[in-house]
C-alpha cells in the first residue's frame, strides 16, 4: 500500500510544480480517491463523521446491477442461438453475449466520463459519482444491438443536457440514464423499435421469421393493430410464459428481461438501505392497480394479460428497482416518495397499454415523474408549513 | 405529576473511551479565559484593560447591544491579556489568578421575597445572566423578555456524555435554589426531563414539570424536548439552562458568591486518565488534563459532535462539562482494506452499508473507535431520507437548509427555523453522505434572522 500511495503522492507533487498542470488536479485525484479514502480531517461542526460516503453508495447500486448484467450477457447469446438453432455450450453462449454486451458498458463508460473529466477540469472540482452508476444502466437499458456510435452520442447528451448543464450529480432534474434512452428512442426511432435490434445478429439470420425478432411488448401491442402476430391471449401465454417472462428468458433490453435478477438487486439495495422500500413498493402497487383496471375493462389480447404477468415483461420491474428509486431525480419526502413511486408506476402502464406506439411506457413515465417529483415534495411541504401555521392559530 | 415522552428518531453513537466515575480535583489552573465567542451573536464591550485586578464575580465585558448582560471573571487577581484575531474581534480575556479567591461582596438576598425584576437584576448584577439561553436563536436570553417556560434537560445523550446523575449527586440544596430563582422568571412552568434512570435530586426536585423521556440521542437536546412536550412558534420564547449551571444560580442564591464550580468529565479514546475533574470555568485544558495526550490528537472541548477544537494550551469553554480527546484521522486509507469499500466490521455508521446495525443485533454494547476522518469528500445532496431518520421534529432538514442556503427569510420561519439550534442538527452532519457542514449552514441562518428580525 505504501508503495501505491507514494506515486500519488508523486503524481501531486508533479501536478503542482506550475500552473497548468494543476487543471489536471480531478484526473489524478479521482483514481487516488478511488483508492484511498482520503486523509482529510473535520474542520468545522461535528468532530466525527459517519463511515459512509458516496463512493460506497454509488458501488452498491452498481453490486446490485452485476446480477441484471451477467444474466443480460447470457441471455443475449441466449436468445441469439434460440433462434440460429445452433447447438452450443454454456460458454459459446456467454462468449456470443459477452461480446455484444461488454463493447456496450465500455463505450457508455467512456464516452460518459470523457465528459465528466472534461467538465471536473474545467470546473475545477472533483469528479463526481453519479455517473459510476448511470454508466452501467445505460448499456442495460439499451437493445442489444444498437450500434456503438448511437450509445457514445446518447450518454454524452444525457450527461451534458440531462446533468451538467444543472450543475452536476445531486443537481439533475431527469434520470440520466433514462434520458440517454429517450434520446435514442426518439432521435433514432427506427433503430430504437422494430423487430430487428433485440436479438444480436437478427439482421444477418437467414429463413427466420421476421417477427420473432419481437419482444413481449412488441407482441402484445400488435394486439391493438390490424394484424396482430399472435391470435390471442392464451398464445401470447404460452410464448412468453409465466415462469421465462420471471426468469427472463425473452428478448429484450440488455438487463431488463430477468424480474429475478432485478429482486436479488431489490433485495441488496433494500438490505443496504440505499434504495427506498417506500418508492419500489407504491411504484409496484400503481402499475398493478392500473394493469388490473385495464384487464378488467378487457376488450383487446393486451388488456386481457393478467396484471401480474403484464408487470413481469417489459422494463417494469428493472424501472422499478433501478430507475424510479434514484434518489436524486425521485420525490425526497416520505409521503412524498409514495405519491412519486404510485404515480410512475401507474402512468408506466397506462402509456404502455394504452399508447401502444411507445411500449416502453415505463422510460417515459418514470421521466414524468421526475418531473412532477418537485411538485409533489412542494405540496408535502406545502402541507408541513400549514401544519405549523396552525398550531400557532390555536396556541 | 409526571408524563413520558418517546423519541423515535435518533441515533446513538457508542464510543470508545467513556470517563470512569471517579472525582478528581483539578490542579489550579495558571490562567482563566472568559471566550466571547462562545456567545454567539455577542458584541463584547470591554470594562477592564490589561492590568486591572479583578475579583471572582467582577464584569470583564457586556454586550454592546443589551448592555445589562455582563460576563465576568470565574475568578479573582488581574487581567494578563486581552486576546484579540482578526478585524480587532476580542477572542479571549486572559485573568492571572492570585493566590487566594476572592468573591466580589454581596448580601445574601431570600430570593422568594424579591419579584421578577428583583430577581432579573440580581442575576445580571451577579453575572449569572450568560447561563440563560433562549429559543429561538439559541443565544444568552434576552432579559427584557418573559419565557413562556424554561426547560431543563437533566441528561446528556451526546456521546461519551458525562452523567450528570453522578455529578449532581447529593447536589439537591443547590438545585432547587436554583429552580426557586428560575421560577421567578417565568409565569409558565419550568420544564424538567429525565430519563428513567435519573436521580433523587432531579426526581425530586420541587417546583418542577416532571418528563420522563425514552429513545435515543437526540432526546437529551432541549430543542428535541421542546418540539415534543411544548413547541415553539412564531413570536414566542423558550429559555434553557445546563443542569450544572442551575447548581451555580443556587449557589449563588445561598451564599452570594460567584463560585463557578463545575465537574468536566474528560473521555475520548486518545487519553488514559479518564475522570470526572472539578474545576472552574474558564480554566485551563493542561490543569484539567492529568496527563498527556497522543501527539497525534485533537482535545475538543464539549463533545464529539457539537464541542469546539482548542489547543493544549487552550481553555474550557464556558458551557462545556466534557473534555474529549479524540486520534485525528489524518491518515490514508487503502479503499479494500479499511477505507470506503472495505468490509468495515470496525467502523461505526448509520447506514446499513456498514455492519454496524447487524453486530448491534447481537453485541449491542459494542463501543467503536471513530477518528476525526471525514470519511469521504464533500458532494451535493444526493441520498434522500438520511437527515429525516437522526432528526425527530417535524420538520424538513434538508428544505430548511436550502431555504437557509438560499437566505429566505421567509421560507425559513415557514419550515420551522425558530425550533431549531445548530445541536439539532448535528446527527444530520453526523450521518451526512455528503459530508455538508450542516451545523454552520444552521448557525447561518439563525445569525441572519437575529440581525434581520430580532
Amino acid at each position: 500500500m505504501k508503495f501505491l500511495r507514494k506515486i500519488f503522492d508523486n503524481a501531486h507533487a508533479q501536478l503542482n510544480k506550475s500552473e497548468k498542470t494543476k487543471k489536471l488536479f480531478p484526473l489524478v485525484d479521482s483514481v487516488d480517491t478511488l483508492m484511498f479514502t482520503p486523509n482529510h480531517v473535520t474542520k468545522k461542526g461535528a468532530h466525527i463523521r459517519d463511515s459512509i460516503d458516496l463512493k460506497r453508495t454509488m458501488m452498491l447500486v452498481i453490486i446490485a446491477l452485476i446480477p441484471c448484467l451477467l444474466f443480460g450477457i447470457y441471455n443475449t447469446g441466449y436468445q441469439h442461438y434460440l433462434l440460429t438453432g445452433e447447438d452450443v455450450t454454456f460458454w459459446e453462449v456467454v462468449a456470443k453475449g459477452a461480446l455484444v454486451v461488454l463493447p456496450l458498458v465500455i463505450v457508455s463508460y467512456a464516452s460518459g466520463l470523457l465528459v465528466e473529466f472534461i467538465f471536473a477540469i474545467k470546473n475545477g472540482h472533483a469528479v463526481q459519482e453519479g455517473f459510476l452508476v448511470s454508466g452501467m444502466l445505460i448499456p442495460l437499458i439499451m437493445p442489444a444491438d444498437v450500434p456503438l456510435w448511437m450509445v457514445a452520442i446518447a450518454t454524452i447528451f444525457a450527461v451534458v443536457i440531462g446533468k451538467e448543464v444543472f450543475g452536476g450529480t445531486g443537481m439533475n432534474i431527469l434520470n440520466v440514464a433514462l434520458t440517454a434512452r429517450a434520446f435514442l428512442f426518439f432521435a433514432y426511432p427506427t433503430k430504437m423499435s422494430g423487430n430487428s435490434v433485440w436479438i444480436t445478429g437478427f439482421d444477418k439470420m437467414d429463413g427466420v421469421d421476421a417477427s420473432s425478432g419481437a419482444t413481449a411488448l412488441g407482441d402484445l401491442a400488435s394486439f391493438m393493430q390490424e394484424t396482430p402476430a399472435l391470435e390471442n391471449v392464451a398464445q401470447f401465454e404460452q410464448k412468453y410464459t409465466m415462469m421465462d417472462s420471471f426468469l427472463g428468458f425473452i428478448p429484450g433490453s440488455v438487463g431488463e428481461t430477468s424480474v429475478l435478477m432485478c429482486l436479488i438487486g431489490a433485495g441488496l439495495l433494500l438490505w443496504t438501505g440505499v434504495a427506498s422500500w417506500r418508492i419500489m413498493i407504491s411504484f409496484f402497487f400503481g402499475g398493478f392497480v392500473m394493469a388490473s383496471i385495464l384487464n378488467i375493462i378487457g376488450g383487446n389480447g393486451y388488456f386481457e394479460l393478467p396484471a401480474l404477468h403484464q408487470l413481469m415483461v417489459g422494463g417494469f420491474m428493472f424501472g422499478l428497482v433501478f430507475m424510479a428509486t434514484d434518489p436524486v431525480t425521485a420525490s425526497q419526502t416520505s409521503s412524498g416518495k409514495y405519491i412519486y413511486g404510485f404515480l410512475a408506476g401507474f402512468l408506466g402502464i397506462l402509456i404502455r397499454m394504452v399508447n401502444p406506439a411507445y411500449p416502453e411506457g415505463i422510460m417515459l413515465a418514470i421521466l414524468i415523474a421526475n418531473v412532477f417529483a418537485p411538485l409533489i415534495d412542494h405540496m408535502v411541504i406545502r402541507a408541513n408549513i400549514k401544519r405549523r401555521n396552525n398550531r400557532l392559530k390555536t396556541a | 405529576m409526571s408524563q413520558t415522552i418517546t423519541i423515535r428518531k435518533g441515533l446513538d453513537i457508542n464510543m470508545k473511551g467513556k470517563a470512569e466515575k471517579v472525582l478528581v480535583e483539578s490542579a489550579k489552573s495558571n490562567l482563566f479565559s472568559i471566550q466571547p465567542p462562545n456567545f454567539p451573536g455577542l458584541t463584547p464591550k470591554l470594562v477592564v484593560k490589561v492590568g486591572d485586578k479583578v475579583k471572582a464575580g467582577s464584569a470583564l465585558f457586556y454586550d454592546k447591544y443589551r448592555e445589562q448582560i455582563q460576563y465576568v471573571s470565574p475568578c479573582s487577581g488581574s487581567v494578563k491579556e486581552i486576546v484579540r484575531g482578526l478585524k480587532r474581534r476580542v477572542m479571549a480575556v486572559l485573568i492571572e489568578p492570585d493566590s487566594k479567591m476572592d468573591y466580589l461582596e454581596a448580601e445574601v438576598v431570600d430570593v422568594n421575597s424579591l419579584d421578577r425584576q428583583g430577581v432579573k437584576s440580581l442575576m445580571l448584577k451577579a453575572g449569572l445572566w450568560p447561563f440563560l439561553r433562549m429559543r429561538p436563536i439559541d443565544i444568552v436570553a434576552d432579559p427584557k423578555d418573559t419565557p413562556k417556560s424554561i426547560f431543563i434537560s437533566s441528561f446528556d445523550s451526546n456521546p461519551l456524555a458525562p452523567d450528570n446523575n453522578f455529578i449532581l449527586e447529593g447536589k439537591d440544596a443547590e438545585f432547587n435554589a436554583g429552580i426557586e430563582m428560575l421560577k421567578k422568571l417565568t409565569d409558565g412552568p419550568i420544564h424538567l426531563q429525565t430519563r428513567k434512570e435519573s436521580s433523587s435530586v432531579f426526581k425530586n426536585a420541587k417546583g418542577v414539570q416532571l418528563t420522563t423521556v425514552k429513545g435515543a440521542h437526540p432526546a437529551g437536546n432541549v430543542g428535541v424536548q421542546m418540539h415534543h412536550i411544548d413547541p415553539i412558534n412564531k413570536g414566542e420564547i423558550v429559555w434553557y439552562i445546563n443542569p450544572q449551571d442551575v447548581l451555580i444560580l443556587g449557589r449563588y442564591a445561598l451564599t452570594a458568591k460567584y463560585d463557578v464550580t463545575k465537574v468536566v468529565a474528560v473521555c475520548g479514546e486518545n487519553i488514559t486518565d479518564r475522570k470526572y475533574v472539578k474545576t472552574l470555568i474558564g480554566s485551563s485544558i493542561k490543569s484539567i488534563l492529568t496527563c498527556d495526550c497522543d501527539e497525534n490528537s485533537r482535545i475538543i472541548s464539549g463533545n464529539p459532535l457539537t464541542g469546539s477544537s482548542v489547543e493544549a494550551d487552550g481553555y474550557l469553554s464556558f458551557y462545556d462539562s466534557q473534555i474529549t480527546v479524540l486520534p485525528e484521522g489524518n491518515s490514508y486509507k487503502f479503499f479494500l482494506t479499511e477505507g470506503w469499500l472495505g468490509p468495515g466490521f470496525k467502523r461505526f455508521s448509520a447506514s446499513r452499508a456498514y455492519p454496524t446495525w447487524l453486530i448491534a443485533l447481537f453485541n449491542k454494547g459494542k463501543e467503536y473507535a471513530i477518528d476525526t476522518n471525514v470519511n469521504g469528500e464533500e458532494r451535493a445532496f444526493v441520498v434522500s431520507g438520511q437527515y429525516e431518520k437522526v432528526f425527530p421534529f417535524d420538520i424538513y432538514p434538508v428544505y430548511l437548509i436550502k431555504s437557509i442556503l438560499s437566505n429566505d427569510i421567509e421560507a425559513m420561519e415557514n419550515l420551522g427555523i425558530y425550533e431549531v439550534a445548530p445541536e439539532d442538527f448535528a446527527l444530520c452532519e453526523f450521518v451526512c453522505t455528503s459530508k455538508i457542514n450542516v451545523q454552520q449552514i444552521v448557525r447561518d441562518g439563525l445569525d441572519l434572522i437575529q440581525q434581520e428580525c430580532m
